[in-house]
């Protein structure tokens, strides 16, 4: 019952916001100049499929699939899509990489490409012509595309994490706006749970929000992986600092979170247990969609992480390259279908359509509606330039991709947080990992 | 009647004008064996020996994902050696088998023996035991995941409401808890099968001896131990040898209910072996752990093994 409500209100909110772009008859009409002058030619008789991480956010497939639909109309080449949790591409990707065989294009998470550099279609056409004609790339996004000198995927959004947070809980603890620096965290974080309003944030095997919080306390604190030479640097004062603030932030979190995983927090700050965590927009939109849940919505804001010794932004947030495999038998086809994806025309509807969720890493767009319209959704449109990259200082090549998967970095947290290890401990581990990654 | 067969095949080949040599060759019944067994032994090699020696030929590589790797010797279970996660796994792994193997075994037969008596709605209980194991295992876990969640489960729930705990239990956060509670819901789902077929063994002690016994007095605990029990060992051994492999290379439960953690204190080989290979794109690590299983694997089926060998001295043979 509820999720049929949720569904039709998902629909209506579709068409709204799908009413300030093309549709219909427009849509096809601008889709088929567009086929006829863009610099790629789909081959004769070309299908494609792609395999994309599973949505959070419902408008936000239906818009893209209206796409694939448009693009399949313009060129006539049929597109099907299969759609996987996201920590499941990477490893079908893999196994497509290795085989040779499967879906022509993957749209998966962080430096999935980078997994298998050798693997991938070179796209730094598409790359290039998206970046001169929309305002250049954000230079995270640089990081992620480029293998050398050449483009292995396109960076095509980001997925914004940022802190989530009750309004009227804040304000009983004494905060009438989110803390800005990692010491105001802390006396958030007390103050919170002592008014027995907590907060909480993963540190189960959380690909999403248990990475994203832990990278964010590291680096907040001056601790690395590794130097810009893909040195080892984890044991350092630094990472033993981040590791003694965790803990404490920790101490003052629900307890469970060492189990969570990254559906986790969306079900406790829905259900009021917790009343600050780190997440994407999922929480705002579902809390908005389903009208038991309007209070919570009403209730509820963004911020971006606290700033910390270091003094500058240290947030981490997902990435999601599209990639074509080498192996396709219609490279044009699948350039063509990524560069039409990303022109203005699709691709403002269907950042709307993602209502924030999904953060777009071309300048131009910038000023899309979707961040002024509402201002909760503010902070999202900023993830792409305060995030760093998933190799922090280092490369964002596969040790990066491997560090991240195998959670070296959040196992390190968890170990002392949860008092399985000392400091020393804990860092040792890590560090023993990560050379070996990193050799 | 199989030389019959043969002869007839003799007189149809002759029939067919083969040469003499052929037909030497294909009246020889060694060769005719070897003949019928080559498509089953072709599946094997293809399907399980070739599998298995490239698991074991990449252990000793470094391949990674999408790239053939280099030979690089035991170099990975170097590491592995000293690699405290992965000797976690192992300890993980044993506990999690012996203990829920052990219980599952002690249930199971304690469930079989009562199902064996006559009871009102036999068929219907019998049918309503084996439901957790016919649920899809992912579904099963995701149910558990729910019951055991820290914040929504109804167990905590219903403590709280009857005010015998103050806050929720933390049944996927703290490891031990998190151990228990991963054997326990393997516990549950691996009963039915160690029931049902140790009934199907009950079923066969043929009801004389029983009879035999009790005209000589014996206690109902006599009774078990020297009639049941010897019966059914041959059974026991098999559906035990099943129910260790099943539980040692458990993965479904595990990474659906946890991933391994909290801090790995749930991570089996196999859930370590696929974050290491296909997550982290180690294949000849991941490899090699699963390949660290094999001994562990083998000393089950050897158990198994000997166990069937008293069979043959049950049935009044000598041992070969």
């Amino acid at each position: 019952m509820a999720i049929l409500t949720r569904r039709a209100l998902v629909k209506s909110g579709t068409a709204l916001a799908a009413a300030g772009a093309l549709t219909g008859p427009a849509l096809l009409e601008w889709a088929r100049a567009w086929a006829q002058n863009a610099p790629w030619k789909p081959e004769p008789g070309a299908q494609l499929s792609m395999l994309r991480w599973k949505y959070f956010v419902q408008s936000e497939d239906d818009a893209f699939v209206k796409i694939l639909e448009a693009f399949t109309k313009a060129t006539g080449v049929p597109v099907t899509v299969a759609r996987e949790s996201y920590e499941d591409v990477q490893p079908k990707a893999s196994v497509a990489a290795n085989t040779g065989a499967g879906p022509d294009l993957f749209w998966g998470l962080y430096s999935l490409p980078h997994l298998f550099p050798q693997k991938c279609l070179d796209v730094s056409d598409v790359a290039d012509y998206l970046g001169k004609k929309y305002g250049g790339w954000v230079p995270t996004a640089v990081t992620y595309g480029k293998s050398g000198d050449k483009w292995i995927a396109v960076p095509i959004v980001y997925g914004g994490n940022m802190q989530n947070y009750r309004l009227e809980a804040s304000k009983k603890a004494g905060f009438s706006k989110f803390p800005e620096t990692t010491d105001a965290f802390l006396e958030y974080a007390k103050a919170m749970k002592k008014n027995n309003t907590p907060g909480g944030m993963a540190l189960g095997h959380a690909s999403g929000d248990g990475n994203g919080w832990t990278y964010w306390c590291l680096w907040a604190h001056g601790g690395n992986a590794v130097d810009k030479d893909d040195k080892v640097i984890i044991n350092s004062p630094e990472t033993a600092k981040a590791l003694e603030y965790a803990k404490q932030l920790t101490d003052d979190m629900i307890t469970g979170v060492a189990s969570w995983n990254d559906a986790s927090n969306n079900k406790a700050f829905l259900a009021g247990e917790v009343y600050w965590t780190n997440n994407g927009i999922s929480i705002y939109v579902a809390a908005q969609k389903d009208p038991t849940k309007k209070q919570i919505a009403e209730d509820m804001d963004h911020a971006f992480w606290p700033v910390g010794p270091i003094g500058k932004p240290t947030e981490l947030h997902l990435m999601y390259p599209i990639l074509v495999m080498n192996y396709t038998k219609y490279p044009q086809a699948s350039k063509a279908l990524i560069a039409f994806m990303m022109e203005a025309d699709q691709f403002n509807g269907w950042l709307e359509a993602a209502q924030g969720y999904l953060t777009h890493c071309l300048n131009a767009y910038d000023n899309n509606p979707v961040w002024t319209a509402d201002p909760k959704r503010a902070p999202f449109r900023d993830a792409a330039k305060r995030s760093l990259t998933a190799g922090g200082l280092g490369s964002v090549g596969e040790k990066a991709a491997t560090a991240i998967a195998d959670f070296v970095i959040l196992d390190m947290f968890a170990n002392y947080c949860t008092g399985r290890e000392d400091v020393k401990g804990s860092i040792a581990i890590a560090e023993r990992q990560l050379k070996r990654i990193y050799r | 009647m199989a030389e019959a067969t043969l002869r007839i095949a003799e007189d149809g080949r002759q029939a067919y004008g083969l040469s003499p040599g052929l037909q030497r060759l294909s009246s020889n019944r060694n060769w005719l064996g070897a003949w019928f067994m080559l498509p089953a032994a072709a599946f094997l090699l293809l399907f399980l020996a070739y599998p298995l020696a490239l698991g074991i030929w990449l252990s000793f590589t470094d391949a990674r994902i999408g790239r053939a790797g280099q030979f690089i010797g035991t170099e990975n279970y170097e590491w592995l050696w000293d690699d405290a996660t992965f000797r976690l796994s192992v300890f993980n792994t044993i506990l999690y088998t012996v203990v829920a193997s052990v219980i599952k075994f002690a249930v199971g037969l304690y469930l079989a023996l009562l199902l064996n008596h006559n009871l009102p709605l036999k068929a219907i209980i019998r049918a309503v035991v084996l439901i957790p194991f016919i649920v899809p295992t992912v579904l099963s876990a995701i149910a558990f995941w729910w019951l055991y969640d820290a914040q929504f489960s109804i167990i905590s729930w219903s403590l709280r409401q009857l005010h015998l705990i103050s806050s929720n239990i933390d049944f996927l956060g703290d490891p031990w808890n998190a151990r228990w509670s991963v054997i326990f819901a393997n516990i549950w789902r691996g009963v039915p099968f160690v029931a049902i077929t140790l009934l199907a063994g009950l079923q066969t002690v043929p009801p004389s001896l029983y009879e035999a016994a009790t005209i000589d007095g014996a206690t109902r605990w006599q009774i078990f131990r020297h009639v049941t029990y010897p019966l059914l060992t041959p059974i026991i051994a098999v559906v035990m040898t099943f129910s260790v492999l099943f539980t040692f290379t458990d993965f479904q439960l595990i990474w659906t209910l946890t991933r391994g953690g909290p801090v790995n204190a749930t991570h089996l080989m196999a859930t370590l072996s696929y974050q290491r290979a296909i997550g982290g794109g180690y294949l000849g690590e991941g490899a090699a752990i699963a390949t660290a299983m094999i001994p562990f694997l083998l000393a089950a089926i050897l158990i198994s093994w000997f166990g069937l060998q008293r069979r043959t001295w049950q049935q009044g043979e000598s041992n070969d």
